[in-house]
């Protein structure tokens, strides 16, 4: 039986129907036949309560495996998980090898985990263009946590940041090179740091590393911030969900999870603007002729000003 | 830019033999399309909730080491169970020319055999997106 109205789409969210589900996010990834209507009419509710959880970090340090095992931890502990897995689009092909549910398909038949892998579809910043509707569809169907499993690249995947209340990046003994990118980057904005493969030799001296970067964090609200972990055995989850749970807390009472939610729903929402903006402007763009002597920048502002009354001061 | 179509690839049964299913994964990657990979070793059941939460526009499965005719047929039960009749199911492997009028029977939409031109399974998984 096909679910096509937006109306029975919504229906079978509240009702937790997985194809309602699959559905709905298709419509929102595909900017189909009711987009808006099902946007409009999710649970706000729902979204507000929600934990949204960021997971980053370098390919073939532990995402997808940490995020399973945590999945394992969340389950036992009676939360309905959703889970966002995002990996590249080919530049060339626009297609996409969508792998990360290898590691979680343990959890295929429980129908309280709701899994959908996403393609960046040549946005950059580690996400797609969905991942916050996605999220907010999850929420709207009775997800209480969250986890986003972001392309992980590297340096510039700050979109995670603001879209996740709290962002984990996972690091493992090994990945010298791209912890040295990071430096002045994503570990500078990261919530907490876990060092996965704790099991492999080097993992104490990458704590030690960690420690010293994040010990203003850690002051500041006295919560561990640098983790360890063995994902593949399940090792150390359950106190890096508890050192969440308690941040979770400090966010919440010191009205900073609010803020944050406050400044991801603008970031999106300016994002949507000039998306939507984006097919007009490609075209006054194309239709103009004799323009191509002046510089790029300033004919920017002219296009702008055709269409937006801005005063510009420079 | 056009929608990319979504499918999964899944390896249903104990068999282990992946190559041909990672090779197909590949080639519609190559020809844009955005390819659940499930791994090896599933059920027909994990297979088929995987496929409707993923909101696949088709399924295709790969099975070298004999089992087909059993599993295939499941995953196709399974999809039914779960609201998923209309999805379309693709099949492929080491497959004898006897099976296959019984397993288009059960109800897949083709099946392909080693030596397949990639283009030949692409097409077909183009044409099954497209009725989708
Ligand atoms: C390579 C190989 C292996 C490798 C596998 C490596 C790997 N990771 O895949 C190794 C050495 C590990 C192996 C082991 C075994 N193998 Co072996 N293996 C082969 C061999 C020689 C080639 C398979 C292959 O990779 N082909 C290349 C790929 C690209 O082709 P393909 O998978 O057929 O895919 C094509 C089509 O079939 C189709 N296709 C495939 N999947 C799909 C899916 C969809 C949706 C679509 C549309 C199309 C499609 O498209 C592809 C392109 O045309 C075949 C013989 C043969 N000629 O097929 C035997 C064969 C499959 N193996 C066989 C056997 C018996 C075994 C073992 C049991 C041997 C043993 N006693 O230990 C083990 C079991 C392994 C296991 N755990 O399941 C038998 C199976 C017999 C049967 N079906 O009754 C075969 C047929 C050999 C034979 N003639 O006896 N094997
Ligand atoms: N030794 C060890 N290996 C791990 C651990 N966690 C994950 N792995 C392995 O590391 C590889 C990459 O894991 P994956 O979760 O796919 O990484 P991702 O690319 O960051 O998502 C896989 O082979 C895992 O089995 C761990 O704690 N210890
Ligand atoms: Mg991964």
């Amino acid at each position: 039986m096909p679910v096509n109205n937006s109306n029975s789409l919504l229906k079978g969210l509240a009702a937790r129907d997985p194809r309602a589900i699959g559905k709905a996010i298709s419509i929102v990834e595909n900017n189909g036949q009711g987009v808006t209507e099902i946007l409009a009419g999710l649970d706000r509710k729902c979204i507000e309560e929600v934990l949204v959880l960021g997971i980053t970090g370098p390919p073939g340090a532990g995402k997808s495996t940490l995020t399973s095992s945590m999945i394992s931890q969340l389950r036992s502990d009676g939360k309905r998980v959703g889970i966002i897995a995002i990996d590249p689009s080919s530049p060339i092909s626009g297609g996409a090898i969508l792998g990360d549910r290898v590691r979680m398909m343990e959890h295929a038949l429980d129908t309280d985990v709701v899994v959908r892998s996403m393609a960046t579809r040549g946005r950059l910043g580690g996400l797609c263009a969905s991942a916050g509707a996605t999220v907010r569809i999850m929420a709207a169907s009775g997800c209480e946590v969250i986890i986003i499993e972001t392309v992980g690249v590297g340096q510039s995947e700050m979109d995670i940041v603001r879209l996740a209340d709290i962002t984990l990046m996972v690091l493992a003994p090994g990945f010298g090179d791209d912890i040295q990118a990071m430096k002045a980057g994503l570990l500078e904005v990261a919530d907490f740091l876990v060092v996965n493969k704790s099991d492999l030799g080097g993992a104490e001296a990458l704590v030690m590393d960690m420690k010293q970067i994040f010990a203003t964090k850690e002051k500041e609200s006295d919560i561990a911030r640098v983790l360890q972990s063995i994902a593949s055995e399940n090792t150390g989850i359950k106190e890096l969900l508890d050192a969440v749970q308690r941040f979770t807390t400090y966010l919440t009472i010191n009205n900073l999870k609010k803020q944050r939610r406050k400044k991801a729903m603008e970031g999106e929402t300016l994002d949507w603007v000039f998306e939507m903006l984006r097919p007009t402007l490609t075209r006054k763009l194309v239709e103009q002729t004799g323009q191509e002597q002046i510089d790029p920048r300033v004919r920017a502002k002219e296009l702008i000003q055709q269409m937006l009354p801005i005063n510009y001061h420079r | 830019m056009s929608i990319p179509y979504r499918v999964l690839i899944g390896k249903p049964g104990l068999d282990g033999h992946d190559r041909g299913a990672k090779f197909i994964a590949r080639a519609l990657r190559d020809e844009g399309f955005e390819v659940i990979y499930t791994g090896i070793r599933r059920t027909a059941a994990e297979i088929a909730a995987t496929a409707i939460q993923e909101d696949v526009d088709v399924v295709g499965l790969s099975s070298l080491s004999g089992a087909h005719l059993r599993l295939f047929p499941e995953v196709i039960k399974e999809l039914k169970d779960r609201g998923g009749a209309d999805i379309p199911v693709l099949g492929g492997g080491v497959i004898p020319d006897e099976d296959k009028e019984q397993l288009l029977a059960a109800g897949l939409r083709a099946i392909f055999t080693p030596g397949t031109p990639a283009a030949t399974i692409i097409q077909s998984f183009s044409d099954a997106c497209k009725q989708q």
